[in-house]
């Protein structure tokens, strides 16, 4: 299944675009493509801890099961104000 | 009852417009505007901001929903820019309208306290050095 990938603030700049589709397994979590995502831009381990993912808009955790056509944002603690 | 998130300069007038009635004896309206010492000790030169919309402006509207119903008769308006903001100029803008004065200024509170920790939006500070980061927010003074 497909799965894209929006990336935020520091996020998109170590990745280097804001958003990106991926190929996972049926069923893949969230952690799952935040995982694959960390493994291949090494640099986002420095804030892997405090980034929080949200599915189509709604917070999730890392267990949250993604399905074909979800939208998996990727968000740096927040600075807003 | 207004919720936006903008490249345009704020608009205070607009979101005042937005929520005051006729029954209501007070308006409080809030702005957060680009200062040039953050935290640290760095002189700042302007912020940038970016946001996630499609989270961002249904976090603001619930936020503003939550505070209108937790203080009773409030009506919120809150803006957000994004983009690249020079010293002073306003980032975020928070009206609130309401029969009387503590409930509006409770609910204005409420709402920027809560937009920080909720919203998706992010600040990178341009220092005057020319080296740039990402700001996350404090726990609030």
């Amino acid at each position: 299944m497909r799965v894209r990938i929006l990336a935020f603030a520091g996020v998109r700049e170590i990745v280097g675009a804001a958003q990106r589709t991926v190929e996972v397994p049926a069923g893949a979590t969230a952690g799952r493509v935040w995982d694959d995502l960390a493994r291949e831009f090494p640099r986002l381990s420095e804030i892997a801890r405090s980034t929080r993912l949200a599915r189509n808009g709604a917070l999730v955790e890392r267990d949250a099961a993604l399905q074909d056509g979800d939208e998996l944002a990727v968000m740096p603690p927040f600075g807003g104000g | 009852m207004k919720y936006e998130i903008t490249r345009e300069p704020l608009a205070l007038e607009s979101l005042i417009e937005a929520v005051r009635t006729d029954a209501c004896g007070a308006v409080v309206a809030f702005l957060g505007v680009v200062r040039e010492l953050g935290d640290g000790d760095q002189p700042v030169d302007g912020l940038s901001y970016e946001a996630y919309p499609a989270m961002a402006l249904p976090e603001m509207r619930a936020i503003g929903e939550e505070a209108s119903h937790k203080f009773g008769e409030a009506r919120l308006a809150i803006a957000h820019r994004i983009g690249d903001l020079r010293l002073g100029e306003a980032s975020v803008a928070v009206a609130v309208a309401a029969p009387h004065r503590g409930v509006a200024f409770d609910a204005c509170e409420y709402a920027i306290d809560q937009l920080k920790e909720r919203v998706p939006i992010w600040k990178k500070e341009h220092f005057r050095s020319g080296e740039a980061r990402w700001r996350p927010n404090a726990p609030r003074p």
